[in-house]
C-alpha cells in the first residue's frame, strides 16, 4: 500500500472503531438510564416484576398523605388512576408542587410488600401543569374520581 | 397607544427584513453595487425598529399596562421594578420578540465590521439573516405576538411572572443564552453565503472564525449561568439534570465547540471545508431544534413555555426549511474534497479531527438520548412511555470527556502537517509522569481515602494544565527573557490557553463535586443539629416573615465550625401572593473550595422541617472554568489580526500557497 492510501485506511479504521465504541455505549448506556412508564392500573394488573425500576404516574390521593408522624424524613401516600391506589413510601425532600390531589410522578420499583418505593419524586414547576403522564393515567383507566 | 407603537415597529422591521431578503441577495447574484449596499442601511433600519418595539414592551411592563395580554400574564403590580423589566423575556412572546432583537442586532454588528468584507458576500450574509429574521418576525406577528391587547375588561392587577423566574439569574441567563444560540445564525449565514457564491476558502474561516468564538462564548457564559442559578434557586443541590431543556442548550455548543476547532484548521490549512461548512449548518440548526422543543412543548422539562401545538408547527416548518434548504445547497454546492495539503496521522490536523469527532458523537448521543422518549412513543403509541435518566448521559459522556481531556493534551504539542512521534514522546512522557504523580497523590494524601474516579479527573485535570504550562515555557524559551516571550505570543494564542485552563477547571469541579459532595436531607427538630465533617449546622427553627410580594418561612441554621460560631444561613421557602405558588430559596456560604448548602424542604410537624444540608467541594469551579472557556473565547476574537486590512490578502496567500508550503518548523529547544 501506498503512504497515503495507509493514511486513509488507518482514518477510515479509526473512524469505524470509534464508532462501533459509540454505538456499543449508546446501547449500553440506554439499558442503563431507561425508566418505562407504568399506570396504577397496570401495576396491579402485574405488568412489572417486583424489583424492576420504573416510573410511575397518577394522582396523589387527598388524605392519603402521611408525613409529621413518620420517623425521620419518610413520607408514605397513595397515587390513584381513580380505579386502583398503589402506596408510594420515599425518603428525603417533597418537591415544592407536591400536593395531595395533584398529578405526581414517581421513579423507583415495588418492593415484596406491593408498596412503591421511590427513589425520586419529580418536581413539575408549573402549579397549572399536569404531567403528561399523569394525565395519561388518568386517561388510560378512563375511571373519573375527585382524588 | 405606546403598545400599538411597538406593534408597528415589529411589522416595519418585518418589511425591512423582507426587502434585505431579496435586494441584497438579487444585487449580489447581477453584481449590482448598489442593490449589494442597500444591506447595510436595512440592517440598521431593522436594528433600531426592534430596539424600539422591544423599549415599547419594556415601557408597557414598568407602567403595568395589564390590557396587554402579555403583561397581565407576566406580571404584576407588586412586582419590583427590575423584575417587571426582566419579564419582558419571562414568556413565550416576550423571550421572542429578544430572540429576533438579539438576531437583528448580530446582523447588524456583522454590517458593522464588515469593512475588510467584500460587499457582495456581505450583502449575501445579511440576506441569509435576513431570511431568519423574517421568518421568527412572520411566526411572532401571527402566532405570538405580544402586544396583543384586551381593552374591554382590563384584568385589574396582572398574573405575576413565574416566581422561579423572579431572581437575578432570569434576568442575565436569556439574553446570554440567546447571544449565544443566535449568534451561531452568524457562522451559519457565513456557510451559506460561501456555499452560494462557491468561494469556500480560507479567507471565509478567517471571516467566520471571530463570529463563532463570540457566539460560543456567551453560550457558555448562559449555560453557565443557568446552571448556577438552578443550583441556587431550584433548591435541590444539583447543578445539571439532563433535562431536555439543558439538553438542547448543550447540543450547539458541543457541535459550537467542534465548529471552532476545526475553522482553525481550514484557515490555517484550507483542508476540511466541507466538514467545517457542515458544522456551521449543524450549529445553527440545533439551536432552532432548541427553539422547537422548548416552544412546542413536546417534551415536558422545566423550561417548557405553553404547550401550544399550533406554534409547535410554525416552528417546526421553520426548522425543516431551514436544515432542508441548507443541506440541500449543501449537496450540490459543497466542493469535491480534494486534498490540498497533505498530513499524517500525527499532525494537528489529526488531533482536531479527533476532537471534533469525539464533540459530535457527544452531540449525537445526547440528540438520541433527548428525543428517544419522542421516537419510542411515536413507534410504540402514547400509552408505552419512557423517560432516560442521567444513568444513559453520564455514561456515554463520561469516558467521552475523558478521552477528550486526554486528546487535548496531546493536541497541544502537536505541529502541523507533520509531527513526529519521537518529538511528541519526548514532549508528552514528562507531563505524563508529572500528572500521575501529582493526580495519584494529592486526592490521597488530601482527603486520606483512594477514590478511583476522583484520582483519573485530577490526573487529566493536571494533564491539560501541565501541557498548556510546558508549551507556554517552550513557546517563551527562545526569547531574551521570559516576560518579552509572553508579549510576543498572541492573544488569540492566549484565548486558546486560557479556554483550555477552563476545561481542566470545569473537569475538576464536576468530578469533585460528584465523587466528594456529603448530602443530606435530614428532619430537624428547632435546637437539633446535623454534623458534616468541621461543620455542625444547627437549626434554630422557621420563622414567617413577609416579602414585597411574597410570604415566607425564613429559617436561621447557625453553622459552627470546628466547634466555634462560623456563618449563619437563612433558607427561605416562599409563597407568592399572585399565583399562590410555592418557591424554595436555598441558603449557601459559597468558597473558592466548598459551599455549604442549605434548603428548606416541607413541615413535618412540632416545628420540625426537612432540611437539606449539602457540602459541596469544588462546585464554584464548575462555573468558574465555564467562565474561563467564554474568557478565552473573547481573547480570540480580540486577536487584531482579525482587523488588520491584510488578513484577506494574507488568507488567500495561505490558501494558494499551503499545496507546497513546507512546514512551519517549531520551536524546538
Amino acid at each position: 500500500m501506498t503512504a497515503p492510501r495507509k493514511q486513509r485506511m488507518a482514518i477510515v479504521g479509526f473512524i469505524v472503531a470509534g464508532s462501533a465504541v459509540a454505538i456499543g455505549l449508546v446501547l449500553f448506556a440506554l439499558s442503563e438510564g431507561i425508566n418505562v412508564f407504568y399506570t396504577p392500573t397496570e401495576v396491579a394488573q402485574g405488568a412489572v416484576p417486583t424489583g424492576q425500576n420504573f416510573r410511575i404516574g397518577g394522582m396523589v390521593k387527598t388524605g392519603s398523605l402521611r408525613t409529621g408522624e413518620l420517623e425521620g424524613t419518610l413520607v408514605e401516600f397513595l397515587t390513584t388512576d381513580c380505579a386502583i391506589d398503589i402506596p408510594v413510601s420515599f425518603t428525603g425532600v417533597l418537591p415544592d408542587l407536591f400536593r395531595e390531589g395533584q398529578g405526581v410522578v414517581a421513579d423507583g420499583y415495588i418492593d415484596s410488600n406491593g408498596v412503591f418505593q421511590a427513589s425520586q419524586i419529580l418536581a413539575k414547576h408549573d402549579e397549572n401543569y399536569m404531567s403528561a403522564e399523569s394525565v395519561a393515567a388518568m386517561e388510560a383507566s378512563g375511571a373519573t374520581c375527585d382524588p | 397607544m405606546i403598545p400599538e407603537l411597538g406593534n408597528f415597529s415589529l411589522i416595519l422591521a418585518f418589511c425591512l427584513a423582507s426587502l434585505m431578503v431579496v435586494i441584497p441577495m438579487a444585487g449580489a447574484v447581477t453584481n449590482n453595487q448598489l442593490w449589494m449596499s442597500l444591506c447595510r442601511p436595512l440592517s440598521s433600519g431593522i436594528w433600531v425598529f426592534m430596539i424600539l418595539s422591544f423599549a415599547c414592551l419594556a415601557y408597557a411592563f414598568l407602567q403595568d399596562d395589564f390590557s396587554v395580554n402579555y403583561v397581565a400574564r407576566n406580571s404584576n403590580s407588586l412586582l419590583p421594578d427590575r423584575y417587571k423589566f426582566a419579564a419582558v423575556w419571562g414568556g413565550h412572546e416576550g423571550s421572542l420578540l429578544l430572540w429576533v432583537l438579539i438576531l437583528a442586532s448580530w446582523s447588524y454588528a456583522v454590517s458593522l465590521f464588515s469593512k475588510n468584507l467584500p460587499l457582495d458576500i456581505l450583502a449575501r450574509v445579511l440576506s441569509v439573516m435576513g431570511i431568519i429574521t423574517v421568518g421568527f418576525l412572520l411566526f411572532m406577528l401571527l402566532t405570538s405576538n405580544p402586544f396583543e391587547r384586551t381593552l374591554l375588561n382590563t384584568p385589574l392587577d396582572g398574573v405575576d411572572l413565574n416566581p422561579l423566574l423572579q431572581d437575578f439569574g432570569l434576568i442575565v441567563h436569556p439574553p446570554f443564552l440567546y447571544m449565544g444560540y443566535v449568534g451561531f445564525s452568524v457562522a451559519f449565514a457565513f456557510a451559506i453565503a460561501a456555499l452560494l457564491s462557491g468561494r469556500l476558502d480560507a479567507a471565509w474561516a478567517r471571516w467566520t472564525r471571530p463570529w463563532t468564538n463570540a457566539a460560543w462564548a456567551f453560550l457558555t457564559v448562559g449555560i453557565a449561568l443557568g446552571s448556577w442559578w438552578a443550583y441556587y434557586e431550584l433548591g435541590w443541590g444539583g447543578w445539571w439534570f439532563w433535562d431536555p431543556v439543558e439538553n438542547v442548550s448543550f447540543m450547539p455548543w458541543l457541535v459550537g465547540t467542534a465548529l471552532i476547532h476545526s475553522l482553525a484548521v481550514t484557515e490555517k490549512r484550507g483542508v476540511f471545508k466541507s466538514w467545517t461548512v457542515l458544522l456551521a449548518i449543524a450549529a445553527f440548526s440545533l439551536s432552532l431544534l432548541g427553539a422547537f422543543i422548548v416552544r412546542s412543548g413536546v417534551l415536558t422539562s422545566v423550561h417548557a413555555f405553553a404547550v401550544d401545538p399550533a406554534r409547535g408547527m410554525v416552528l417546526l416548518t421553520i426548522m425543516l426549511i431551514v436544515i432542508g434548504a441548507s443541506l440541500l445547497l449543501y449537496a450540490i454546492r459543497a466542493p469535491v474534497v480534494k486534498g490540498s495539503a497533505s498530513y499524517t496521522l500525527t499532525s494537528r490536523e489529526v488531533f482536531l479531527l479527533i476532537n471534533n469527532i469525539i464533540l459530535v458523537v457527544a452531540t449525537a448521543a445526547v440528540l438520541l438520548g433527548t428525543l428517544y422518549p419522542l421516537i419510542h412513543e411515536a413507534i410504540y403509541g402514547e400509552a408505552n412511555r419512557v423517560s432516560i435518566g442521567p444513568p444513559y448521559f453520564n455514561t456515554i459522556f463520561v469516558p467521552l470527556m475523558g478521552l477528550l481531556a486526554f486528546v487535548l493534551g496531546v493536541g497541544t504539542f502537536s505541529r502541523w502537517k507533520k509531527t513526529s512521534v519521537s518529538y511528541l514522546k519526548q514532549q508528552l512522557s514528562k507531563i505524563l509522569i508529572a500528572s500521575l504523580a501529582f493526580g495519584i497523590i494529592i486526592p490521597v494524601v488530601v482527603t486520606s481515602e483512594v477514590n478511583i474516579s476522583a484520582i483519573v479527573a485530577v490526573v487529566l485535570a493536571l494533564w491539560i494544565v501541565f501541557a498548556s504550562a510546558k508549551d507556554i515555557f517552550d513557546k517563551t524559551s527562545n526569547k531574551q527573557n521570559f516576560i518579552k516571550g509572553l508579549k510576543a505570543l498572541s492573544l488569540s494564542y492566549y484565548g486558546m490557553q486560557l479556554a483550555h485552563l477552563g476545561m481542566a477547571v470545569t473537569i475538576l469541579g464536576i468530578c469533585l463535586t460528584s465523587h466528594y459532595s456529603v448530602e443530606r436531607d435530614v428532619r430537624l427538630a428547632p435546637g437539633e443539629s446535623e454534623i458534616i465533617g468541621d461543620y455542625e449546622f444547627i437549626f434554630e427553627g422557621a420563622t414567617l416573615v413577609q416579602g414585597p410580594n411574597y410570604q415566607a418561612d425564613r429559617a436561621v441554621i447557625r453553622v459552627l465550625r470546628k466547634g466555634e460560631e462560623y456563618i449563619t444561613l437563612e433558607p427561605e421557602k416562599r409563597l407568592y401572593f399572585a399565583t399562590g405558588a410555592v418557591q424554595t430559596e436555598a441558603g449557601i456560604n459559597v468558597g473558592l473550595f466548598r459551599d455549604l448548602f442549605t434548603a428548606l424542604g416541607d413541615e413535618r410537624g412540632g416545628g420540625s422541617w426537612v432540611v437539606r444540608i449539602h457540602y459541596k467541594p469544588f462546585v464554584l469551579w464548575i462555573w468558574l472554568g465555564a467562565f474561563l472557556m467564554a474568557f478565552g473565547g473573547i481573547l480570540a476574537v480580540m486577536d487584531k489580526r482579525y482587523r488588520s486590512k491584510k488578513t484577506v490578502a494574507q488568507a488567500e496567500l495561505v490558501n494558494s500557497a499551503n499545496v507546497n508550503s513546507t512546514p512551519k518548523l517549531a520551536t524546538e529547544t
